[in-house]
């Protein structure tokens, strides 16, 4: 379980986060929404100790976030774009990983061939192409069995097949009890997978809170109408 | 601590790969191994490497470690969302850039000198002074970059910054001193001399070697004034804890800053 408490982070004059107050349930996908800038990315790294909070607090499992590191023992991300170091290859950015976490044996091998990524491994990050970076991305969030995933942007330059398979995995790690955060701007895509929705608009929250009560509140059957309503009822007021 | 230790390694493989690192140590090696040609006497070859080593070492450090930072972005960006401390990620990384960096300085100076075996005690001691000043000199100045480097993540200022650093304590400085001495040369200014030597590291450094080496006519004058208040070895000693000082103070301004950066 997550938790946000009076969230709120300035770059300087600019709020990025206002007062969030949400609660990540466990066993779920939760998504993550809202238009380009509207703190997204910010809360995600806030939860990830990236981003350090102007006011309020995050409590992961109950540890409450200052400064704190263990917790992300817990905790696999896959960032929006993957950069590595350039002259690594990604089996030298695994060992990097394993080696830090003091973790032995290759729990990698699997991932590597679900995203079917065994020719790329030892080619240096920086002939890689995008796909297969984000690739080799999802395979360190997924490779130690954290309790809760973060996904920002996953799919996004994904082919159609590494997409899918991506999607499976997401909706497999849910039904095995683990939490999920997700954003995505295909909002098709979230439709098939979230069970929450978080819908974030000039960093205030707007809607937290079950996707069929979303659409039951807003009378459409799609996600994204749900959300343009949404969305068209905040700029309204 | 073996976390550290580990992303310490990671670092001097990296700068192994960059070859860089093998560059530096090389210049070093020509460098000596070029002014034992031309001067033979060892002891001038020390005061040779000395007036090199105030001023290349703070520059290629300053430099080298600024661009490592802005270099290395996606690796600390990777590592700060792993389970590690972010002390740990900035202490492993400055402790694998100082160690190549000293290491590429101390084998390249002193291989020649193994080469050329007979020297006198009292060349050797020199030689391990110039060692420790070169290294302390490193540790400040990759600090110092270390702090320059999370000012701005524009490549292009914070390498500005770092040049101006360099260019401020290397060269400026003396004339800053003369201008100053020159304008309150009617006031008593051993005080303020004293303080102005010691906000720069490289005088600190200068002032170590020159006293030890007894060579007053290089010391130049915050030198001459720290001599004089302090004597031979007692101006030695505050000189090296100043200097020692100066390894310690950007790194940990560094240190807290990065504990705070948003990425």
């Amino acid at each position: 379980m997550i938790k946000c408490v009076g969230l709120e982070k300035r770059f300087d004059k600019l709020y990025a986060l206002r007062d969030v107050n949400i609660s990540v349930a466990k066993g779920r996908v939760t998504a993550v929404v809202g238009p380009n800038g509207s703190g997204k990315s910010t809360l995600i790294k806030s939860i990830l100790g990236l981003v350090t909070p102007s006011n309020g607090y995050i409590t992961v499992d109950g540890i409450r976030l200052n400064g704190e590191w263990e917790y992300r023992r817990m905790i696999g991300y896959m960032p929006q774009i993957a950069y590595f170091p350039s002259n690594l290859s990604a089996r030298d950015v695994f060992h990097m990983v394993k080696s830090l976490r003091g973790v032995m044996g290759s729990p990698e091998t699997p991932h590597i061939e679900a995203f079917n990524l065994g020719p790329e491994m030892d080619k240096p990050s920086r002939v890689l192409s995008g796909g297969n970076r984000q690739k080799a991305s999802a395979v360190i969030a997924l490779m130690f069995q954290p309790d809760i995933l973060i996904f920002d942007e996953p799919t996004a330059g994904l082919d159609p097949i590494s997409s899918r398979q991506l999607k499976t995995i997401i909706s497999e790690q849910r039904d095995a009890g683990k939490t999920v955060i997700l954003t995505s701007h295909v909002m098709s895509e979230l439709d098939e997978l979230a069970d929450d929705v978080i819908f974030l608009l000039e960093g205030r929250v707007e809607y937290a809170g079950a996707v069929h009560d979303l659409k039951k509140m807003t009378g459409e059957i799609l996600l994204e109408s749900a959300v343009a309503e949404l969305m068209k009822r905040a700029v309204n007021e | 601590m073996k976390t550290a230790l580990r992303i310490a390694l990671f670092s001097v493989r990296d700068v192994l790969r960059s070859k860089w690192g093998i560059l530096y140590m090389l210049f070093f090696f020509l460098a000596t191994e070029g002014l034992f040609r031309l001067q033979g006497d060892t002891s001038q070859v020390t005061i040779s490497l000395i007036g090199l080593s105030l001023i290349l070492i703070p520059l290629t450090s300053i430099i080298f470690g600024t661009m490592y930072i802005y270099y290395s972005r996606e690796f600390i960006e990777l590592l700060v969302t792993q389970p590690v401390r972010r002390r740990t990620v900035f202490g492993g990384m400055y402790t694998g850039l100082t160690f190549s960096l000293i290491t590429a300085f101390v084998v390249g100076v002193i291989t020649p000198f193994v080469l050329r075996g007979a020297h006198t005690p009292a060349e050797w001691s020199t030689l391990a002074l110039l060692l420790t000043a070169g290294s302390c000199l490193t540790t400040a100045f990759v600090g110092l970059s270390f702090y320059i480097s999370l000012l701005s993540e524009d490549r292009g200022k914070g390498l500005g910054i770092a040049i101006f650093v360099w260019l401020a304590t290397a060269v400026l400085y003396d004339g800053v001193i003369m201008i100053v001495a020159y304008a309150f040369a009617s006031y008593p200014l051993e005080t303020p001399m004293l303080i102005l030597a010691m906000l720069n590291p490289i005088d600190m450094a200068r002032v170590f070697l020159l006293i030890k080496v007894d060579m007053a006519a290089l010391m130049g004058y915050t030198g001459a004034v720290f001599e004089r208040f302090f004597g031979g070895s007692q101006g030695a000693l505050v000189s090296i804890a100043v200097l020692l000082l100066w390894t310690v103070l950007p790194f940990w301004a560094g240190l807290r800053r990065f504990a705070r950066k948003d990425f």
